[in-house]
């Protein structure tokens, strides 16, 4: 009823002055606590411990630099979209149409470069334009129409998988010019697919915005707290709608290395990598810096997963041990986020 | 006054660890009659109401209905047996569900027997029972679209309905607390509320009123106990009762009678800041007012006058808002003004709500305070964390917020701590007009007299409007008081009359003033 609360006893002792709150905590004199510290490795510690007992088990197969690399190439798109999907995310939005632009512009590549004859450069021009534009399609509903991010880029999803088969008859388009095969998998770099540090090159460059972009920083206010990012005087529209436009170009790119992996184009090519793709950005955000969608985790999250499901099909497991992972480790990783907030929370008090 | 009274408590007394909250507390309520509440904030109207819902647990007093006598204290849920029914100022309606599944909320939460409901059905019967009422909601439309007053007659025929289907078919007498009900009303709409009140008393059932609203209260209520600080000021009969008798009893002494300084500016030799003319928004009408070179100007008003929209508005916070400001002689208008631009303009706002509105509690300190000048470490294509955290390790030291640690989370420090990093993370980009917001909410002793004195140090750079209901904290870091009521400014009090009685005595009689032409208080 009455606007001006009474003083509780726990405010007083949390606050008078002469005593230091510090003393609440006093485990945490520097800036992370070893408990932290593990926290923040433990994903990484999991990932080696899996290389070590599957290396173990099957030395021959596992164990060789052909397999390592194959692992490491094979899964570039699936980190590229990944990358993308946590810039939504961290702004506190979703963007499951992701995997949807996957397949768009895998197809719009193909079609154009082998049905039209263009130069492979056009198509990968036209291809990351129509990605912008379903990101711009995307953000302006949600941010212009106040509209649940989750219900749009769902809807949209569907309609650009339904574009994709429009445009291609629901077949698969083969024969895309070795201009673009070349660069993505065949050259190598250390004996990986240039593929893999493409890859690389946009964890980089998230990265480098998260930490050292004013953008980055404000992103992550929006995400945390809408209201205080607009009284702070974050455009919070302008960011939001910036960020479904970058998640569906990144995702774009990711289709063109899809195209350049296989040489062709499916009807439904992406559209599988949309779960592998949130539990990478849930499970990422359990480590290297444990409560927030980082690139660095999402990288290591999909490398854990899929040395995992590699693991496990090099020791006879069939192909439904890939849903199994994935499904598994999205659903823990989001339960295991929660629990460390919950515990951060607790420990505040 | 022949029937034996509905209520009878004697002698209620509460203490929270040490502080007496109530302290011998008599109220009588007589059958059908509406019984007003009245009492400034933490005079003892909640801690009183908490105890007849049973939420709190009384130290000593006795309580009887209806002639009987009651153990208290009261179980949970008992006082629906004892033919009590409350309404709380937020209503307990969920806003996206339509009017009739609010009627019916209990029914559809409860266990029952019934798999299925049709709501054809569930709407006949809500118009139904606002057939029986009188009164003509809509039961299939939205709650949030229907008008505030509706929203407060669907929450009061609901809690009626439940004592109904309580007593059964035994007539039994009930009393109905209606606990600041008119606090989110628009002034016009109070009208059909009160018309509904009284319509209830005609029928026979006794309504407890509470409000810090005098002008409220002489206007529905026919007997008024007034409490001050936790204890029974008394009990009167309000149609008897001057308004400056009421004020009396709320604030407990008479005040020589001086005329508020009117509309008129104060001469002050200082420069005007800034010009607001015809600030107009929901709540606010035509507010004009010049505020000067290093000054605090304190605002407030009663709950539900409209006086903290004024620095939400000034910020370009809240959409809808009209008028126009000159700062430093540049024109700007309300409409045009978003929180980035007034921020630009050199314009800042503390909110009250720190955890929602002012920081993110999950965020490190330092990303909190550094929230608002990210650019200015952002140079060479990169943003130089180490300055950073120094920049907030500093401004942390400087406002004494203990512990001066920027990379813990905002949200484990104390409420007075939190304030203090928020009063520093806006007060570095030294606006030209701070704007502030409840400053002290929740915050303790110490840090509530440190954060007065950053106030008073700021506006060396920041001429400062306060918003507060808290009398004594505008009495201690203003130069002015200007008061709100019914969304108008009636007028701005000046150096010896910025006091804490003088401003809840103007507060409270303004707006008794207002509407009631009571020629007893004309000075």
């Amino acid at each position: 009823m009455s606007s001006i609360e009474k003083v509780t006893p726990e405010q007083e002792r949390g606050g008078a002055p002469g005593r230091p709150g510090a003393a609440r905590s006093p485990g945490r004199q520097r800036g992370r606590s070893s408990g932290q510290v593990l926290e923040a490795l433990a994903l990484p510690v999991a990932w080696l411990v899996l290389i070590v007992v599957f290396g173990a088990l099957r030395p021959d197969t596992f164990l060789t630099s052909g397999n390592a690399s194959s692992i490491l190439a094979s899964q570039a798109v699936l980190v590229v979209v990944a990358l993308g999907l946590i810039i939504p995310l961290t702004g506190g939005d979703y963007d499951l149409s992701v995997a949807s632009v996957v397949s768009l512009s895998a197809m719009l590549v193909a079609i154009l470069n082998v049905n039209r004859g263009w130069p492979i450069g056009w198509a990968i021009a036209v291809a990351l334009l129509a990605g912008l534009l379903v990101g711009v399609v995307n953000g302006a509903v949600i941010v212009l129409l106040e509209i649940d991010s989750l219900i749009v880029t769902l809807g949209m999803s569907t309609f650009v998988s339904g574009l994709v088969l429009w445009m291609s008859g629901s077949n698969t388009v083969s024969g895309i010019s070795e201009h673009l095969v070349n660069p993505v998998i065949v050259w190598r770099l250390a004996g990986i697919p240039f593929e893999f540090w493409y890859a690389m090159a946009v964890a980089l460059i998230v990265w480098y915005v998260f930490r050292y972009m004013p953008v980055g920083r404000r992103l992550l206010v929006v995400g945390r707290g809408r209201e205080v990012a607009r009284l702070s005087g974050i455009r919070v529209g302008r960011i939001r709608w910036v960020s479904f436009a970058v998640s569906a170009v990144v995702a774009a790119f990711g289709g063109i290395l899809y195209a350049g992996t296989s040489g062709a184009a499916g009807p439904t090519s992406g559209l599988e990598l949309l779960l592998p793709a949130f539990a990478a950005a849930f499970l990422g955000a359990t480590t290297i810096h444990p409560g927030r969608f980082n690139p660095w985790g999402t990288v290591i999250a999909v490398y854990f997963l899929v040395t995992g499901i590699t693991g496990l099909q090099l020791l006879g497991a069939e192909s439904y041990v890939q849903n199994l992972f994935y499904g598994a480790a999205l659903v823990l990783a989001v339960v295991f986020s929660q629990i460390v907030r919950r515990r951060r929370a607790s420990r505040a008090l | 006054m022949t029937a034996a009274p509905l209520l009878e408590a004697r002698g209620l007394t509460k203490s929270f660890g040490g502080a007496l909250a109530l302290d011998g507390v008599d109220l009588t309520v007589l059958p059908g009659e509406v019984h007003g509440l009245l009492g400034e904030n933490g005079s003892g109207k909640s801690t009183l109401i908490k105890i007849l819902a049973g939420y709190h647990v009384p130290d000593a007093g006795t309580l009887s209905v209806a002639g009987h006598d009651v153990r208290l204290p009261l179980r949970p849920g008992e006082y629906r047996e004892l033919g009590f029914e409350f309404v709380h100022q937020d209503l307990g309606l969920v806003p996206s569900l339509s009017v009739a599944e609010n009627l019916f909320l209990g029914e559809i939460a409860a266990p029952s027997n019934r798999y299925f409901l049709s709501w054809s059905r569930a709407a006949r019967r809500a118009r139904q029972v606002f057939d029986r009422y009188g009164l003509a909601i809509d039961p299939r439309a939205r709650t949030e679209d229907v008008r505030a007053v509706e929203r407060a007659l669907v929450a009061i025929v609901r809690a009626l309905e439940g004592l109904r289907a309580e007593a059964g078919d035994q007539q039994r007498p009930t009393l109905l607390v209606l606990d600041e009900p008119t606090v989110f009303l628009p002034q016009h709409e109070v009208a059909l509320l009160f018309d509904f009140v009284r319509g209830i008393a005609a029928r026979g059932s006794s309504v407890l009123f509470v409000s810090h609203d005098l002008d409220e209260v002489r206007e529905i209520t026919d007997r008024v106990t007034v409490l001050r600080d936790g204890r029974v000021a008394g009990t009167v009969t309000t149609a008897a009762t001057s308004p400056r008798d009421l004020v009396h009893l709320i604030i407990g002494r008479h005040l020589a009678e001086t005329t508020p300084q009117p509309l008129t500016e104060v001469a002050t030799t200082r420069e005007v800041v800034l010009s607001v003319r015809n600030l107009t928004t929901r709540w606010l009408q035509d507010v004009s007012f010049d505020l000067h070179e290093g000054e605090v100007l304190g605002f407030t008003g009663l709950v539900g006058s409209g006086y903290e929209d004024l620095v939400y508005a000034l910020y370009g916070a809240v959409r809808g808002s009209a008028g126009s400001l000159t700062l430093d002689g540049r024109h700007l208008e309300v409409g045009s003004l978003g929180p980035h631009r007034a921020l630009a303009e050199g314009i800042a706002l503390v909110p009250a709500d720190r955890q929602r509105d002012g920081s993110v509690p999950t965020l490190s300190a330092a990303e909190n305070v550094n929230m608002l000048v990210l650019d200015r470490y952002f140079s060479g294509f990169r943003l130089h964390q180490g300055d950073l955290d120094e920049n907030a390790r500093r401004l942390m030291t400087e406002f004494d917020v203990r512990p001066p640690r920027p990379e813990l989370d905002y949200g484990s420090f104390s409420g007075g701590n939190q304030q203090k990093a928020m009063m520093a993370k806006w007060h570095q980009v030294r606006p030209r007009v701070l704007l502030l917001h409840e400053p002290t909410q929740g915050v303790d002793v110490g840090a509530r007299q440190q954060i007065f004195s950053q106030v008073r140090e700021g506006t060396a750079v920041s001429s400062t409007i306060c918003a507060s209901s808290d009398y004594e904290q505008l009495a201690a870091i203003c130069d002015r008081v200007a008061v709100i009521g019914r969304g108008r400014l009636l007028g701005i009090l000046t150096g010896a009359d910025v006091t804490k009685d003088r401003i809840a005595d103007f507060c409270l009689r303004t707006a008794a003033d207002e509407t009631v032409a009571t020629p007893d208080t004309t000075p």
